[in-house]
């Protein structure tokens, strides 16, 4: 059965977690003691994955690390209706990596700084962190309202939801953990209300479902 | 903002995780507002000072922390016999930071009523939202003991399998010392031990290191440190959003639907006690 390397409060496995719960794929979480245990840093993991850095998966020996990479792999295999990853769509193709990229440049941000503060990663310039994820979160405040003016609910176009919006999802919804608000980016939160009324949508601790109200006028993506 | 009670100058608190000031070698925190440095040394020995390096502070190594103390301790620190017990686990669940009065983060502790709602699926579901009625008291030691607490669970440890009545007793040992005895799925005549020592950092500010005293029986290491991690996380950022940060101690202040029984007793113990440090003092409010 496919394996996760997982960490519960990990932000970059949860992207996992949301993407096989989407798909329905079965698959077991190898747990590892990220904190206080330091165990992706252990011989024996670095192992799996010279950057001590999860996620990982083994899926039949097949062994992949980076939560994008991973997403653009399970998406690929694991979909057959191939609408999260529509890979015989060069512009859509196009579109996604430039978003998972994005997705990436939020964890070096948006996440930086919440393990500057929740987890003690002291030797982050957590200024720094805070203002790189406000920058990002305008840029995608923006392209989500332009979005929504153009009819479309996504990151990227379609009436679907990709792998792009799974990637951006985690470390904005966990923003405020790194002391970085999200008021200001309205869009934002209507794009997150839509998202966690996808059908199969899991929680992790820090994200919370979506409200009564927003439950009543649900509509099923297909 | 500096620390006038007594009570807790003169008390000991919990600065840094053994394990991980051994492999960091040294830190700088906040006590009480006071900023301090623990040090390692290479013969493994540990040592407070205030972060200017003016003053030695007391130190002990107990439950595989770092404790400490501003003042001139009057009494020892806790005895938790279930520590030494040689078939349970004893293991912290990691230290986790919290933008809020430690106060709050006990009180939280003691409120069986928000199991349904923030830990859905796991400690509580709903509709089952009713707190039934349970027993408490002010002990000879001055410690406050909730009994005959009971609750429906889906999820209640790491190795359940389906839902149980879960039997709770709380116990507040300090004011920022607050521990829970729960019934063990396997073992319903035993009881798995959570204490949380609270290092207020400033007012509004703590870090909350835990001991976790599981029964080892049908248990493994990384999965306590995964329940314990899950189940926090759903919590801090409910106390992150409380306002004001700071407990307040005047009875009429919130709502007695929060404030229920254990937690009116807390209030009025933090009041007799002269705990202000963290709190919003009854006649401010
Ligand atoms: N680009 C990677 C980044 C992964 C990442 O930052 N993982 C974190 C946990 S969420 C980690 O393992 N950090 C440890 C480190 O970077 O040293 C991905 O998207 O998977
Ligand atoms: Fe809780």
């Amino acid at each position: 059965m496919l394996k996760l390397y997982d960490y519960e409060l990990s932000g970059n496995c949860y992207k996992l977690r949301l993407l096989l719960s989407f798909l329905g794929v079965e698959y077991k979480s190898e747990l590892i003691d990220f904190y206080p245990g330091n165990q992706h840093k252990s011989p024996e993991f670095r192992q799996i994955n010279p950057l001590g850095q999860l996620p990982v998966i083994d899926d039949n020996g097949l062994v992949l690390r980076d939560a994008q990479a991973i997403l653009v792999y399970l998406a690929s295999k694991y979909d057959p209706s191939c609408k999260w990853y529509p890979r015989d769509n060069p512009e859509m193709l196009g579109q996604i990596s430039q978003w998972l990229a994005f997705a990436d440049g939020i964890t070096g941000t948006a996440s930086a700084a919440r393990l500057h503060d929740a987890l003690f990663y002291n030797h982050i310039d957590v200024e720094a962190a805070r203002a790189g994820a406000h920058r990002l979160f305008r840029v995608l405040d923006e392209h989500l309202f332009f979005a929504e003016e153009a009819g479309q609910d996504w990151i990227c176009p379609g009436d679907h939801p990709t792998i792009a919006d799974i990637a951006c999802f985690p470390y904005i919804m966990l923003s405020e953990e790194g002391g970085i608000p999200r008021i200001d980016y309205p869009a934002i939160r209507r794009w997150s209300d839509r998202f966690k009324r996808i059908p199969g949508f899991t929680v992790m601790s820090g994200v919370f479902p979506a409200g009564p109200a927003a439950k009543d006028s649900s509509k099923a993506v297909a | 903002m500096t620390c006038n009670d007594r009570i807790l100058i003169d008390d000991w608190h919990v600065v840094a995780d053994l394990d991980q000031l051994l492999q960091a070698g040294s830190c700088k925190t906040y006590l009480l507002g006071v900023e301090v440095a623990v040090t390692a040394g290479r013969d493994g020995q540990v040592a407070v000072t205030l972060a200017d390096g003016k003053q030695q502070l007391p130190c002990q190594i107990k439950y595989g922390f770092v404790w400490t103390s501003l003042g001139s301790p009057e009494r020892e620190t806790i005895h938790i016999p279930e520590a030494f017990e040689d078939d349970r686990y004893i293991i912290s669940g990691g230290s986790f930071p919290v933008k809020v009065s430690g106060l709050r983060v006990v009180e939280n502790f003691l409120d069986m009523g928000h199991f349904p709602f923030v830990h859905n699926g796991w400690l509580g579901e709903e509709p089952h939202t009713e707190v039934a009625p349970y027993e408490v008291e002010l002990t000879e030691d001055n410690e406050i003991i909730a009994t005959e607490c009971y609750f429906h669970q889906p999820v209640a440890s790491p190795t359940a399998e389906g839902g149980i009545e879960v039997e709770y007793k709380y116990r507040v040992y300090r004011p920022y010392i607050v521990a829970l005895y729960k019934t063990n799925p396997l073992y319903p005549d035993r009881k798995d031990y959570i204490v949380l020592f609270i290092q207020p950092v400033g007012p509004e500010e703590c870090v909350v290191h835990n001991m976790l005293c599981y029964i080892k029986e049908g248990m493994k290491e990384p999965d306590i440190r995964w329940f314990m991690q899950l189940i926090f996380a759903q919590d801090k950022p409910i106390l992150e959003n409380q306002i004001p940060r700071r407990l307040p101690l005047d009875p009429r202040a919130e709502t007695p639907i929060r404030a229920d029984k254990v937690a009116i007793l807390y209030r009025r113990w933090l009041r007799d006690h002269s705990v202000s440090y963290g709190a919003i003092p009854a006649t401010e409010a």
